[in-house]
């Protein structure tokens, strides 16, 4: 394919990048355009990914992650660890040095006080703080000295790296934010419009969920840079318009998460105005199994709960036949093209994480699911042509959200299930009700009132613990949590759980990958719980003439826009 | 007639104050949550605290009461501030959006602008175009000229403006080049250049829109203007010696937009409504923008807010069109 | 005393028994015979029911199945122009992106979309008439029935349907199949949130005519209120009826598209020519056939339906029929 070409060109023109700097503001004016407009600038209050990328632009956290998955530094001297002293030998603290001679975009110095004020802001217990997550654990956070902080964890924390570090926990300026802690936080329309920050932008203009003006920060800490002096930040529309806008009439130079399918932005990238870029995270589109009966006969309160286990789907041949009856390969090049990878694994990446063995299910075999239906005693004995065992029929409700390719993957996918003698019916519902934790919806992908869905996710940052411990026995959506819970599948495996414990308790990370490896294996090939289909890639389009894009998938795309320049 | 008015005026409150009942109600009822577009990274407890923080665990008529309070009593505080310079208003909590925490009644006026000048006008070409052509091709029926009108605004009808509009960006802003295809909400009219670009941005989403109401309404013209042309009246008007143009434009039209004002009436507050399909495919980000982006965001205060807005310029176009009525219709009486 | 009767003036005797009269109806139609539009209409119309009822007979192709391997195929009549067009005698109307048969999914979907039009239209147009009759008509309910149609005005669709979903889907679904039940819902939405303009527009000519002399008249000789409506009003309010009918159509048609885009209409393996033609939008370069095969059904039917309206309205009045 010629994009593949492309993106090689693309990571060329990165590599190049320094020797092009030239002074600050000096390439004039940058557009860029994100399909979700953004509504607010405060990561804090939001959590949505347009709000915490458009955000990067003005605020920075003590450090990142590069395209690589690496830590590097921003507001901060150097990455804490163990071996430098700055995580304690126990695991229990971190310490952050702050760079010498920052400023905000006010003119006023950043201070440790500053961090220590953004954790507790977050941590209030009024203000609904969306990246609450990110200080689990978090006993107290002490100011040492101006340029120094030191956050303490109630028990030893093998992954120190949850607060500060990353797109989503930014640091807030102290003094314009002191009076919006709490329940005020929503009444600070000036202050989550137009931050102050130490990134490289400053808000001159913020219209919630349309466009964004920003200039260059006239305090930013490299004088050469932004070579940008103004950024046109548009939001709306779709996938379809903003890939359009970069590859085809060239009005826009940047393009956020275009996703389209494969054919249509080759088609567009022959309008030759710009290059798709790609990258992969962690993002996995799989299917889930249901462990429990969701059948509409069961009394509301019973329906799809751990009191009543799947007619069919508790078995595991069947899981296992319906995910040797799905081509990946094909998914792949009819969903996401250069953008997937076909995977077995709920883990994808990093390195240290995935686990390379687990590659069984890459190879579709229809003859081999139905041999292993027939063996397990699912045969079709009145000739409809779907398998039966004991008055049981082998029929399915198979459920998405709306969205072009998870149609077409509905689709396919239904196709090699009725080749193997399963009925499907299949539903879509709308994202915002999918999505949504609203309990009194029976759509919900948590309550789960189907037989299987489909749908994607990810972790933040590196590191998968979190994410693997959604799988907990008990930690299932159920009415007496108000269907709130991250166990979709209803899973509940002992030695799961055990390993979980003891990967909580392992700092070295040898042993952690090697433990988390364990833990995918068992929820994927081995139970068949989770059916991972398609590793996602994050697709993104620029302009020919711009410089510097080096596409991040674990942290904000717009992670250096400080070395976005113009090329020629 | 002035009494009728008046009536109507004051029936109109309490209507709008179930109208928006009604729509809190459904609003309440329909599924969905302002935390789904919140990654799935973000666990469920946090959630459920951020939904604390938006106030949604409280009962709906509290809510309900809340939101009246803010939009009845706290909004024109502010509005009177605004103009005259006083405080009223301070401290008070406005209607304040769930996505961007900030008061709805400061977007929707943000997005005025844009809407009127894209929506507005493309009504008014709309109904520029429409009235003759419906009114010649209802005189000429059958000729070539009514006969192609029909085919063309019928076909102009049945096309949906997520089809035409990509179809006009791929023509003229792909292939030719002429029109941008993203709309520039920032852009200040101030010069001669500045105009030029503003009419370029607009002319695509005018003509996408304007084909719509064209084709709506030239259609009610011509069928409204045929009833009255084999009138008894018509005969009697053309016997007595006027001139055909009197007739037709006199005599028969003004009877004839009796129902074609209702439509139009009707139309307005739909200007206001913005266009939704419209408004995205060109990015002019107008009030359609803002309904459907809050609607898929589940921002209650904002879809209630817009939706009442829409509510009442609908009342207060019925009763205009009802007014109209007994001022073209003197047969007609409400009292 | 009596009077001899007189003798019977002989101007006034009919010399001939009266003919047989013409029945309405047979004038009705042979006014209609006489619109040459409306004809074509109804013929296409007719043609396009009896394509889209029969056609999965003729035409055998499942519109679901998948063949992979002859995907974005092009319709046949592309080779004449283009030699290296990859076209299939299969398939004379190409295939979709995962290979499903053009001409099948043509079929299956102007079934869906002829039935939701169809039964959608009718719905409104009997709402929205009788509402505007009633209302125009009964001075009492006039003020509650136009206040009822300013909620309805005001009521935001999608939201309504999501709460329809939500509280009827299930129910419906156990009693109609997961397709029928969707069907009567969606029909049912799209009936309830478009008859006000209709309602508005009848009421405003009902207002008008119930005071003209022959209501009057017809009041006098003592008429019942139902009959008046029946025998006077209804006919004279039949021109922006059928306007509403024709726009209805579409819009009903368009609507279902609309709500199928957003995820809350039918299921995605139930094509609709709306849906077909919103899917298709993102590759209308390279595969334009997508978009306009769909996109004429629609227009082509709306038209139709335009056209028989327009001679229906001609046959039925009977100040033109007489010309």
């Amino acid at each position: 394919m010629k994009m593949k070409t492309l993106l090689l060109g693309a990571a060329a023109s990165f590599a190049l990048a320094p020797a092009a700097m030239a002074e600050r503001g000096s390439d004039g004016n940058v557009n860029i355009i994100y399909w979700q407009a953004p509504s607010i600038m405060n990561p804090f209050l939001s959590g949505g990914t347009k709000d915490i990328e458009a955000a990067s632009l003005v605020i920075e956290p003590l450090g990142r992650y590069d395209p690589t998955g690496a830590l590097v530094p921003f507001l901060a001297a150097e990455i804490p660890t163990v071996e430098n002293g700055g995580v304690s030998e126990d695991l229990t603290t971190i310490t952050w040095k702050i760079k010498e001679g920052l400023k905000w975009s006010d003119g006023t110095d950043f201070t440790a006080e500053d961090v220590k004020f953004t954790g507790d802001y977050c941590m209030n217990p009024e203000g609904g703080c969306a990246q609450l997550a990110k200080f689990t654990g978090v006993q107290s956070i002490d100011v040492i000295d101006p340029l120094t902080v030191k956050v303490t964890f109630g028990a030893p924390t093998p992954n120190p790296y949850g607060p500060f570090m990353g797109g989503q926990s930014p640091i807030l300026q102290k003094a314009q934010f002191e009076n919006c802690t709490g329940a005020a936080a929503s009444s600070c329309t000036d202050q989550n419009f137009a931050p102050i920050g130490t990134g490289p932008f400053v808000v001159t203009d913020f219209r919630p969920n349309d466009v964004i003006s920003l200039e260059a920060n006239p305090h930013y800490r490299d004088p050469a840079k932004p070579a940008f002096a103004t950024v046109n930040f548009k939001g709306g529309g779709d996938a379809n318009a903003a890939g359009r806008a970069v590859l085809e009439t060239g009005e826009y130079d940047y393009a956020w998460n275009l996703q389209l399918a494969p054919d249509v932005l080759a088609q567009m990238s022959e309008g030759g105005k710009g290059v798709p870029v790609a990258a992969f995270g962690t993002l996995v589109e799989r299917i889930e199994m249901n462990m429990t009966d969701p059948s509409p006969d069961l009394p509301e309160g019973e329906r799809a709960t751990v009191a009543h286990p799947h007619p069919f789907l508790s078995d595991f041949n069947v899981r296992k036949a319906l995910s040797m009856a799905i081509d990946r390969e094909l998914l792949v090049e009819v969903g996401y093209g250069q953008a997937g990878r076909a995977t077995c694994n709920l883990v994808p990446a990093p390195e240290l994480y995935a686990s390379e063995t687990n590659t069984d299910c890459l190879v579709q075999d229809i003859e081999g699911a139905k041999a292993l239906l027939e063996e397990s005693g699912w045969t079709d004995s009145d000739g409809d042509g779907i398998r039966d065992k004991d008055g049981v029929k082998l029929s399915l409700l198979y459920q998405t959200s709306t969205n072009a390719v998870r149609q077409d993957f509905q689709a396919l996918i239904k196709d090699w299930w009725s080749q193997i003698g399963v009925e499907t019916e299949l539903r879509n519902v709308d994202a915002s009700v999918f999505f949504g934790g609203d309990a009194g919806s029976p759509d919900t992908f948590q309550k789960f009132y189907a037989d299987v869905e489909m749908y994607a996710n990810n972790f933040d940052g590196t590191d998968p613990q979190s994410y693997l411990s959604m799988y907990r026995c008990g930690n299932e959506p159920k009415p007496s949590s108000q269907w709130q819970g991250e166990n979709i599948n209803r899973f509940c495996n002992e030695e799961y759980d055990a390993l979980l414990d003891e990967l909580a308790m392992t700092g070295e990370l040898d042993k952690r990958g090697e433990i988390a490896k364990k833990l995918n294996d068992i929820i994927t090939k081995d139970t068949m719980t989770i059916v991972p289909l398609v590793d996602r890639g994050r697709v993104s389009a620029h302009s020919n003439s711009l410089g510097g894009v080096a596409l991040n998938t674990w942290d904000s795309e717009l992670w250096n826009i400080a070395d976005w320049h113009r090329i020629d | 007639m002035l009494t009728y008015a008046i009536r109507r005026l004051v029936l109109s409150v309490p209507t709008l104050l179930f109208i928006s009942f009604a729509i809190f109600m459904l609003l309440q009822l329909a599924p969905g949550d302002p935390m789904a577009q919140v990654p799935l990274t973000v666990p469920p407890e946090v959630k459920e605290k951020m939904r604390q923080a938006l106030g949604l665990g409280e009962a709906p008529l509290v809510q309900y009461w809340k939101w009246l309070v803010q939009m009845f009593w706290i909004e024109p505080q502010v509005l009177w501030d605004n103009w005259f310079g006083t405080s009223f208003s301070e401290g008070k909590l406005r209607v304040i959006s769930w996505q961007t925490r900030s008061p709805v009644m400061d977007i929707v006026i943000q997005r005025i602008p844009q809407t009127l000048w894209v929506v507005g006008l493309s009504y008014i070409v709309g109904v520029l175009i429409a009235l003759p052509i419906g009114i010649y091709s209802a005189y000429r029926q059958y000729s070539l000229f009514d006969q192609s009108g029909t085919f063309i605004t019928m076909i102009g009808f049945s096309i949906p403006p997520f089809f035409t509009g990509p179809l006009l960006i791929v023509i003229f802003s792909v292939q030719l080049g002429w029109f941008p295809s993203i709309y520039d909400t920032t852009l200040v009219v101030d010069s001669w250049a500045a105009f030029k670009v503003q009419l370029q941005q607009m002319i695509m989403p005018v003509m996408v829109l304007a084909l719509q109401t064209t084709a709506q309404l030239s259609r009610y013209m011509r069928a409204s203007m045929l009833d009255n042309l084999n009138q008894d009246y018509v005969r009697t008007a053309r016997a007595k010696g006027l001139s055909e143009a009197v007739v037709v434009m006199v005599h028969v039209l003004r009877n004839s937009m009796i129902p074609v004002v209702t439509v139009i009436a009707l139309g307005v507050p739909a200007i206001f409504g913005g266009a939704i399909i419209t408004e995205n495919v060109f990015k002019v980000n107008g009030i359609g923008q803002l309904l459907i982006t809050a609607l898929f965001a589940n921002d209650l205060p904002m879809v209630m807010t817009l939706t009442f807005i829409f509510a009442f310029l609908i009342v207060l176009f019925n009763l205009i069109a009802d007014i109209l009525y007994g001022v073209l219709d003197p047969r007609i009486r409400y009292d | 005393m009596t009077n001899p009767a007189p003798a019977p003036i002989v101007a006034l005797t009919d010399k001939e028994p009266p003919r047989e009269p013409r029945s309405q109806w047979r004038d009705v139609w042979s006014q209609f015979s006489k619109h040459k539009g409306a004809l074509l209409g109804a013929g296409f119309l007719i043609f396009i029911t009896l394509a889209v009822l029969l056609g999965p007979y003729v035409w055998t192709l499942d519109p679901q199945k998948l063949d992979i391997r002859n995907k974005d195929l092009r319709p046949i009549y592309t080779a004449l122009w283009d030699s290296g067009a990859k076209v299939a005698i299969g398939h004379p109307l190409g295939t979709d992106n995962l290979g499903r048969d053009g001409l099948a999914n043509l079929i299956a979907g102007g079934r869906a979309s002829m039935a939701v039009g169809w039964a959608a239209m009718l719905l409104s147009l009997f709402i929205g008439t009788a509402v505007g009759v009633i209302s125009g008509y009964f001075k009492k309910i006039d003020g509650p029935l136009m206040r009822l149609t300013d909620l309805f005005l005001s009521l935001p669709i999608l939201p309504l349907l999501l709460v329809a979903v939500t509280l009827f889907r299930q129910p419906l679904r156990a009693n109609f199949g997961p397709e029928g039940g969707m069907f009567i819902l969606i029909v049912t939405v799209i009936g309830v949130t478009s008859w006000m303009p209709t309602a508005r527009i009848v009421r405003g000519d009902v207002l008008a005519l119930k005071e003209r002399e022959f209501i009057l008249a017809a009041r006098s000789i003592g008429t019942t209120p139902f009959k008046i409506i029946q025998r006077h009003l209804l006919p004279n309010v039949l021109s922006p009826i059928m306007v509403s009918a024709t726009l209805g159509l579409a819009t009903a048609i368009i609507t279902e598209s609309a709500l199928s885009f957003l995820g809350v209409g039918f299921p995605s393996d139930f094509p609709t020519w709306g849906k077909m033609l919103a899917d298709a939008v993102p590759r209308m370069n390279d595969f334009p056939e997508r978009v306009l095969l769909p996109g004429i059904m629609i227009s082509l039917t709306v038209l139709g339906v335009n056209y028989l309206g327009d001679g229906l309205r001609d046959a039925l009045d009977p100040r033109i029929r007489g010309r």
